[in-house]
């Protein structure tokens, strides 16, 4: 990016979030249009779009309303299934730290899958542009926006849409993520680490509260740990054998 | 008043996983190699979320067939990205695969 400035940064990252705004589109308006099926209030559907703003989880909690779960275990449920969170914020700490409370207050709220994934491209690229979190800013309240506007969509429109939820549209967060996660096939590690999370979540499948998805993330870490250090060692086996 | 609380408490628990490591990021320093390991995050959790949505489609059973739209439609969406290696083509040809192959086993 030449000459970075605050104005540039925000629309970059907006512009870069624009593929996952657009997937994200009907998954919003299914929410807004389920959540009349499942009972829960107008007034309960924007305010988890507006102080939620976790769609996953969102939809779950839906389900649970839908079958008449108590609020504190769809609380619970929501714990567990935003978990994966916390990896992000750990993974952006060094990046986040340095920015007044303020700006991590507001970060940390908009610290969706997406806006992760897009956000944490930027802070590793290596120029050094002290503006890179109004980029993840520009990709939040993009995201944010939409989501919001799509509910609302969903909302108004519930009953025109009704048996939306039947048309697959929620593919289109699947085509997102896939989309999401093909740039970092690049070495052997990512795809060993890739392999082995597919392979636990289909394993982890059956549990409860999704706590497979955390099992599967922390088993797919490892792993392209695991095969790094291997490689490693060769390479410095191969290397030692050099010297002598 | 029930929403409220549920509501309310999933806001409270989703901010808390966002921030709560930066409350605490002045006194806490990752190791190397806990550092190194997120470095994984991104895909491995995309993948952990993704797989499961593809193979069980209806949240219960595993529908491994040609039927499974998901799966036919998220094979495609791999090979699309990794041929053109552009995001929103990515999602759209995935999306368009996906519906394709949808409303063919459907009107079968």
């Amino acid at each position: 990016m030449e000459h970075p400035s605050r104005c540039r940064e925000f629309w970059k990252g907006a512009r870069d979030t624009l593929p996952l705004v657009i997937g994200a589109v009907p998954f919003g308006i299914i929410f807004g249009t389920l959540a009349f099926g499942a009972g829960l209030s107008a007034a309960g559907t924007m305010g988890m779009s507006l102080f939620v703003f976790a769609g996953s989880a969102q939809f779950i909690a839906l389900g649970l309303v839908g079958a008449g779960t108590l609020w504190p275990m769809i609380v619970l449920t929501t714990f567990v299934v935003n978990f994966r969170h916390l990896l992000y914020t750990a993974t952006l700490l060094d990046y986040l730290k340095a920015l007044p409370r303020r700006w991590q207050v507001v970060l940390a709220f908009g610290l969706t899958d997406e806006t992760f994934v897009v956000a944490v491209g930027r802070w590793y690229h290596n120029d050094d542009s002290p503006y890179k979190h109004w980029y993840q800013l520009g990709s939040m309240v993009f995201m944010y926006t939409n989501w919001n506007l799509c509910t609302l969509l969903g909302l108004v429109a519930g009953r025109m849409l009704q048996g939306i939820g039947g048309w697959g549209l929620d593919f289109a967060m699947v085509a997102a993520f896939i989309g999401m996660v093909i740039p970092y096939l690049k070495d052997k590690s990512t795809h060993i680490a890739v392999l082995a999370a597919a392979v636990s979540a289909v394993a982890f499948q059956g549990m409860p509260h999704k706590l497979g998805l955390i099992m599967a993330a922390v088993i797919g870490m490892a792993a392209g740990v695991a095969v790094e250090m291997l490689q490693k060692r060769r390479v410095g086996a191969v290397a030692s054998r050099g010297d002598s | 008043m029930e929403t409220f609380y549920l509501v309310a408490g999933m806001a409270i628990v989703t901010f808390s996983i966002r921030y709560g490591l930066l409350a605490l990021s002045g006194r806490i320093r990752l190791s190397e190699s806990i550092q190194r390991a997120l470095r994984y995050v991104p895909p491995v959790v995309l993948t952990a979320i993704i797989v499961p949505a593809v193979l069980y489609p209806g949240g219960r059973t595993l529908h491994l067939s040609v039927f499974n739209a998901y799966l036919v439609g998220a094979v495609a969406t791999v090979i699309i990205g990794k041929l053109s290696k552009n995001l929103l083509v990515t999602i759209v040809g995935g999306m368009a695969c996906f519906a394709l192959w949808q409303w063919l086993m459907r009107s079968l």
